[in-house]
């Protein structure tokens, strides 16, 4: 617990960057941008699960372990993400999510 | 030393098992005798299924993050021949000169993301509900962009990773207000906490989304016929009866035991879904002529149904649930199993493409069209069973009205079910798709679906024991 800041300034923040992630999300073109968006809503969770852990539920770690998993699965699901980002490099030679539209409807 | 351990997780050692052999085999296996694999892969993969039906006593590891029952069990044996019947179709496909490098990876990424949906079928906490539907989504994203020189195909790998992602994101949110409500990740210690308060309410809507995204729900739904239009057949086959099967059965777990003291409140939001993703992925289906396409919107359709019999809480509603995907199984890899010997000799892969096909190919024309009407719910064959018991259900709860709905869905379902049976039986065309012979492992596939279709509906057995075993639940 740190003094003079609450769970609210915790949970504001948290709340701020998964919204901010979800807009750029729908807003960003680039793929490699809307995957760093996803990252930033990964990130919120995290920073929930440890705020709730150690202002609420000081005593147990189940919130800690979660984030950790957290982290790891998002390095997973990243790395997974930028070959088949690389891969569709190769076949149109952008990045560009308008360009990604040969199946629609 | 302990063998509860091992007996309890032998679905998910064994798959462990048999993932770790073929990759090291593959290794050491030159690319001209690929083609061995194939017959070995599905050596092994048979054998850990026989192994899997072996009965064990039911039990908790790791302090109630594992549980094992019957039930769990019966669903892991249910994965486990839809995914053997996968492979027995895919191998038109692997055989296919492009493809005869990549045959270990197909076969090691399909069992490890089955042995991650084992997981989250027994998970007993949020954390191993999460890690088992991450390692089953995951490298799906990989296998949908397989054929990895086709821009359809890498389209469809990149649209799934980043929507499975942001999927998880939501869902992990909602998961994380759960936590911050209740103070437990285990379903037991949270299903003594909950209560409708604004952050579990919370919670549970951003929770609900992340799983529709899976399920493909209606308003989430969007990623499904792209992905699985570009994906090869026999991996849409995979993504739209395994991993949904698995994603309801522990989403309705999930509902059942986490959110018992707020049925209210799921009820509701799942009443609405259920309406519109019946409505809205027949309405959609209606208008399309790739198979994969009409196949990935039926299989929307579908799983409003499913949601259909979820309302009917309790021990009924769980039975159907499972029935429904037992029957679903059999029925939606027979359609897919004929596309897929369809596409991997002649590679039509559209339904104006089947004009004439009874002409040429009777038997494929008569397996597609048993399916076909067991998914619309003809009576003798066992889609109407599954149906049936949804509707009974939802109407053990009163809800009338959304039985309605569902019917008048079914009957505008029929239209275009049965367009494709026009298409294959009546329809003249020119140049029909030639006779071919598909391969003996794709005509035991397809026996099996036939053989399912038919007797699933008629041993009575099956419901009575399922029923039995999702009592153990409550």
């Amino acid at each position: 617990m740190i003094q003079g800041i609450s769970i609210y300034h915790f949970l504001i923040v948290s709340s701020l960057m998964f919204f901010i992630g979800i807009a750029g999300f729908i807003i960003r073109q680039n793929l490699i941008t809307i995957l760093l968006s996803i990252e930033l809503i990964l990130n919120s969770v995290v920073i929930n699960f440890l705020v709730f852990n150690r202002y609420l539920y000081p005593n147990q770690l189940q919130g800690h372990f979660f984030s950790l998993f957290i982290v790891g699965v998002a390095a997973a699901e990243a790395s997974v993400a930028i070959a088949l980002i690389i891969n569709i490099y190769r076949r149109i030679r952008n990045i560009e999510a308008d360009n990604v539209n040969e199946m629609k409807y | 030393m302990d063998f509860k351990y091992i007996l309890l997780m032998r679905h998910e050692l064994l798959l462990l098992l048999v993932a770790l052999i073929i990759l090291m085999v593959d290794l050491f296996t030159s690319d001209k005798k690929k083609f061995r694999l194939i017959k070995f892969s599905l050596l092994l993969f048979t054998i850990a299924t026989l192994v899997g039906f072996i009965p064990v006593k039911p039990g908790v590891l790791f302090g109630g993050a594992f549980q094992g029952n019957a039930l769990t069990d019966f669903f892991k044996d249910i994965l486990n021949v839809a995914v053997l019947i996968v492979f027995l179709q895919s191998d038109g496909y692997l055989k296919k000169i492009e493809n005869t490098g990549k045959t270990g990876e197909f076969f090691v990424l399909i069992i490890l993301t089955l042995l991650g949906m084992d997981f989250m079928v027994s998970s007993g906490d949020f954390l191993t509900f999460f890690i088992g539907l991450e390692t089953a989504s995951i490298p799906v994203a990989g296998l949908v962009a397989f054929d990895r020189f086709k821009s359809r195909s890498a389209e469809a790998g990149v649209k799934l990773i980043l929507l499975s992602a942001l999927s998880s994101g939501v869902l992990l949110f909602g998961i994380s207000l759960i936590y911050g409500a209740t103070g437990s990740i285990y379903f037991s210690d949270i299903a003594k906490h909950v209560t409708a308060s604004p952050l579990i309410i919370l919670g549970f809507i951003f929770f609900l989304s992340g799983m529709g995204f899976k399920i493909s729900l209606v308003p989430f739904h969007l990623w499904t016929a792209d992905v699985y239009e570009g994906a090869p057949i026999n991996i849409t086959a995979y993504l739209s009866v395994v991993s949904k099967g698995a994603a309801v059965f522990i989403l309705t777990i999930i509902l059942y035991k986490v959110f018992k003291n707020v049925t209210d409140l799921w009820e509701t939001s799942l009443y609405v879904l259920a309406v519109l993703t019946m409505t809205v992925g027949n309405l959609f289906a209606l208008r399309q002529d790739n198979i994969k396409r009409f196949l990935a919107f039926s299989s929307i359709a579908q799983a409003g149904f499913i949601m259909v019999g979820i309302m009917g809480t309790g021990s009924l509603g769980m039975t159907s649930v499972v029935y429904f995907i037992l029957i679903y199984v059999f029925t939606n890899l027979g359609a897919f199993g004929v596309a897929s010997a369809i596409s991997s000799a002649s590679g039509v892969e559209t339904i104006s493409g089947y004009n004439g096909l009874y002409s040429t190919n009777p038997r494929l024309s008569l397996i597609m069209m048993l399916a076909l009407f067991s998914l619309a719910g003809i009576p003798p064959i066992a889609g109407f069973f599954g149906k049936f018991f949804l509707f009974t259900s939802a109407g053990s709860q009163g809800y009338f009205i959304l039985i309605l709905i569902g019917v008048l869905n079914a009957t505008i379902s029929l239209y275009y079910y049965l367009g494709v049976v026009k298409a294959m039986f009546i329809n003249k065309s020119d140049t029909p798709i030639p006779y071919f012979r598909s391969s003996n492992f794709m005509r035991l596939s397809l026996l099996l679906c036939v053989a399912g279709l038919f007797s699933i509906g008629f041993i009575g057995g099956i419901f009575e024991y399922i029923m039995s075993i999702s009592h153990l639940l409550f």
